[in-house]
């Protein structure tokens, strides 16, 4: 063995030193293939979720004229609100139905066979009505007169506009008919109809089955940014005490040490278990109303308190203990010493892990499945602070829901939130990582 | 220090609110997940035609609806609950237990089930004797039980296509299993005369016993894969459907309706599933749905009443509104309905 050693250069190669040539190499290859398994997953679910998705923000609108008659909407002729109410959407929905068939006959559209001016009407979509409902009620003063008015294609108008339907889906689909199709190239040739970006997918509400068209994500990221609100105010700041009382106060016991052990196990427990405590505490116990974002903010709290408090202690300690001793040796008090020289060194690792804390909330969903969130709320909640007790839903419950609706509209509109989802992720994430190259200071 | 006092005032005024007592203006909704996409539409209408807010409607379940529902009386309760079944006695005694004791129940029309397949694959036309005999665990062969040794559609019906048998159906918590059980699997067992083969064969002390016995055997599925319960969505078996071409799931014949141009309806005992069949009765597997009423909170929530009377009322429910255009089956009686509904909470 020894003179093998001896009589080896560094330049001819030994079987030993080919063998560990080798094993680096197939590990650097299974590093490789790892990432790029990895690669090829993310390009997979993002260009399927991109595809599906990216329709939802585009929108088919039509514009008409409708005739507005004073003996259908306001029959004692006063223009009174409050009498002009009794006229529900059914009555408004005839109307819509006329312009249509107006502004057909206008363009010389001959009516085929088997079709009825219901269904010229029913390439509109059903939110139309209530939207012209509340428009004759906000201006009554409009009662007799002709209005142009911008309304919602319908689902499936919208699909094929989009490419998703064609003659030979709609020859075969229950709702929409090849006709329908006919009569909407040719307001396509009118001009009254024309797709454009859809800024309601993000402010309106969500909406019924029948009006996949008329659903957007306003209700769901609102219910989001409070629950996000309250999570920040509570978990940071609680977070944040606690850390430093375990880090720089806190003698080292046994109490300490389970209490550590506990905050580490609370980080891993699945979410779902929050959802739980949160029902049989927050709603069953405390009296809170279900669906709103208080109980879901209050339950995603406790979630989050974990993450918050282990990142806060990991910058703490980061801070080298020679600025703690230079202050104390100056005549600090400890407090002085934490709260003006070590808190704001540690700064910007506690704010990245509380965005990331923040960021992990923001898409989840167990916990909220429990507590009534996942619902069809319509209703816009209030500003704060009542506002935190009102009914929301939440955007990854918004896309839970979509995809179990049956019109194949909603496909397309979950996927578009998805991308709304990861949107404001991307730009948390991005806010933590600038934060720490930014002001992140290494010993 | 700021930062400390800033923290405690918040924290007390987070306190503070909570404790705040915060009087619900909208109606809670929970319940069948069936029943959900109807009562979307109707609390839609409902918030665009009434000055009260719209309701707000949970989904999760039959069961569950119905248990949120007899939590108790009060604000932070339920006031409605969607069923895609009648209320069991047993519910009704939990609700009491808690205090809930004027339920008013309201049929809002009838739910039909289908069976379908991939629009490019083989036309069916079912019995629910080919039901069972494809998806029973054991049938009679010869006078002898034996397990389900069939592979194909054409060996339980020779007038069946040649297609491996593939099924997707509803799993055990979805109500629709029930209606599916009774109303095909335990019908297709009768008619074949297995069921009188398992009642011999049932141990038991009385008749009834034995008769249970019999139907329980008779509703036992084969445990091979050639069945496969879904206990989510409908989208769910629909996915299953695309991605296994020679399959046949169980819907609900509005999500059917919405989806004609994927999905082709297999006729069951000669009619095809439409809302007119359904509505005569022709069309064999159809239920009731339901939702259920908090007598107590008629008068204390607001617009509740109204919700009720809304939902059932000819514009919606009839056979030309917007729930039956979606699939629900109209109810032939709604008149009756409309009237029950008008009654309720009166004494309130």
């Amino acid at each position: 063995m020894s003179t093998e050693i001896q009589g080896s250069s560094l330049f001819a190669i030994t079987d030993n030193v080919r063998r560990r040539n080798l094993a680096e190499k197939r590990f650097r290859a299974y590093g490789l293939s790892a990432i790029a398994v990895g690669i090829i997953a993310l390009i997979v679910l993002l260009s399927s979720v991109l595809s599906n998705g990216s329709g939802a923000f585009m929108q088919t609108y039509v514009t008409l004229q409708v005739e507005l008659p004073a003996d259908k909407l306001d029959k004692q002729g006063n223009r009174n609100v409050e009498e002009m109410k009794s006229v529900s959407t059914f009555g408004y929905t005839p109307l819509i139905r006329a312009a249509v068939v107006a502004r057909a006959d206008q363009l010389g559209w001959g009516m085929p066979d088997g079709m009825t001016p219901k269904d010229m009407g029913a390439i509109i979509s059903k939110e139309a009505a209530a939207q012209l409902r509340r428009f004759v009620l906000a201006n009554p003063d409009v009662v007799g007169m002709t209005v142009t008015l911008e309304m919602l294609a319908n689902g499936r108008v919208d699909g094929y506009m989009k490419g998703r339907v064609d003659r030979e889906i709609a020859a075969l689909d229950g709702n929409v008919s090849p006709q329908q199709l006919d009569l909407v190239d040719l307001l396509v040739e009118g001009g009254n109809l024309e797709k454009r970006f859809n800024f309601a997918f993000l402010t309106s509400p969500d909406a019924s089955g029948q009006r996949p068209e008329a659903a957007g994500l306003g209700v769901a990221i609102l219910g989001s940014l409070y629950m996000m609100m309250i999570v920040l105010v509570l978990a940071l700041p609680i977070g944040v005490a606690a850390s430093i009382y375990l880090e720089e106060f806190a003698p080292t016991n046994k109490w300490t040490d389970l209490i550590e052990v506990n905050i580490s196990n609370l980080a891993a427990v699945p979410s779902i278990v929050f959802g739980i405590l949160g029902l049989a505490i927050f709603i069953n116990f405390g009296g809170m109303p279900q669906s709103a974002p208080i109980v879901g903010g209050l339950v995603l709290t406790l979630m989050t308190l974990p993450t918050i408090i282990i990142a806060t202690r990991a910058s703490l300690k980061s801070v080298p203990p020679s600025i703690r001793d230079a202050a104390l040796g100056v005549g600090a008090s400890k407090m002085q010493s934490v709260f003006h020289h070590v808190l704001p060194l540690a700064a910007p690792g506690i704010l990245t892990g509380t965005i990331i804390g923040l960021a992990q909330a923001l898409g989840e969903t167990a916990p909220l499945l429990l507590i009534g969130m996942v619902a069809f709320v319509k209703e816009f909640p209030a500003a704060p602070p009542e506002g935190f007790f009102d009914p929301a839903s939440a955007l990854p419950v918004q896309v839970y829901n979509w995809t179990q609706r049956a019109d194949a509209g909603f496909v397309e509109r979950a996927s578009g939130a998805i991308i709304v989802l990861l949107v404001f992720l991307i730009i948390m994430n991005a806010v933590a990582v600038m934060l720490r190259r930014r002001f992140e200071r290494r010993w | 220090m700021t930062f400390l006092k800033l923290t405690a005032s918040v924290l007390a005024v987070a306190a503070a609110s909570s404790t705040a007592a915060h009087a619900r203006e909208q109606i809670q909704v929970a319940g069948s997940s069936t029943v959900l996409p109807y009562a979307a539409i109707v609390a839609e209408a409902f918030g665009e035609n009434f000055d009260f807010p719209t309701p707000v409607v949970e989904s999760g379940g039959s069961s569950a609806g119905l248990k949120k529902f007899c939590e108790g009386v009060g604000e932070g309760t339920i006031d409605v609950a969607n069923a895609s079944r009648a209320i069991k006695d047993r519910e009704v005694a939990a609700c009491a237990e808690n205090g809930v004791t004027d339920i008013v129940e309201v049929r809002i029309g009838y739910d039909g089930i289908v069976f379908a397949s991939d629009i490019a694959g083989n036309s069916f036309e079912f019995q629910p004797r080919d039901w069972y005999l494809a998806l029973s665990e054991q049938v009679v062969v010869d006078g002898e039980l034996v397990a389900n040794p069939y592979t194909m559609w054409n060996e339980v019906n020779p007038d069946l296509p040649e297609q491996e048998i593939q099924a997707f159906i509803p799993g055990t918590k979805h109500g629709t299993r029930e209606v599916f059980e009774d109303k095909v699997i335990l019908a297709g067992c009768e008619a074949t005369g297995d069921y009188d083969t398992y009642l011999a064969a049932a141990e038991g002390d009385t008749d009834k016993a034995r008769g249970k016995a019999a139907e329980k055997a008779c509703i036992s599925l084969r445990t091979d894969g050639r069945t496969v319960d879904i206990d989510g969505d409908y989208t769910e078996t629909l996915a299953r459907i695309i991605s296994t071409p020679h399959s046949i799931g169980v819907f609900g014949l509005a999500f059917y309706e919405n989806n004609t141009s994927i999905l082709q309806v297999a006729p069951m005992g000669g009619v095809v599933p439409s809302t007119e069949t359904i509505a005569t009765g022709e069309y064999p597997v159809s239920r009731p749905l339901y939702f259920y009423i908090k007598g107590a909170h008629v008068g204390v929530i607001p617009g509740l009443k109204e919700y009720a009377e809304f939902f059932v009322s000819d514009e919606i429910a009839g056979p030309d509104g917007p729930l039956a255009e979606y699939g629900l089956v109209s109810d032939p009686e709604l008149a009756d309905i409309q009237a029950a509904v008008a009654a309720a909470g009166v004494s309130n």
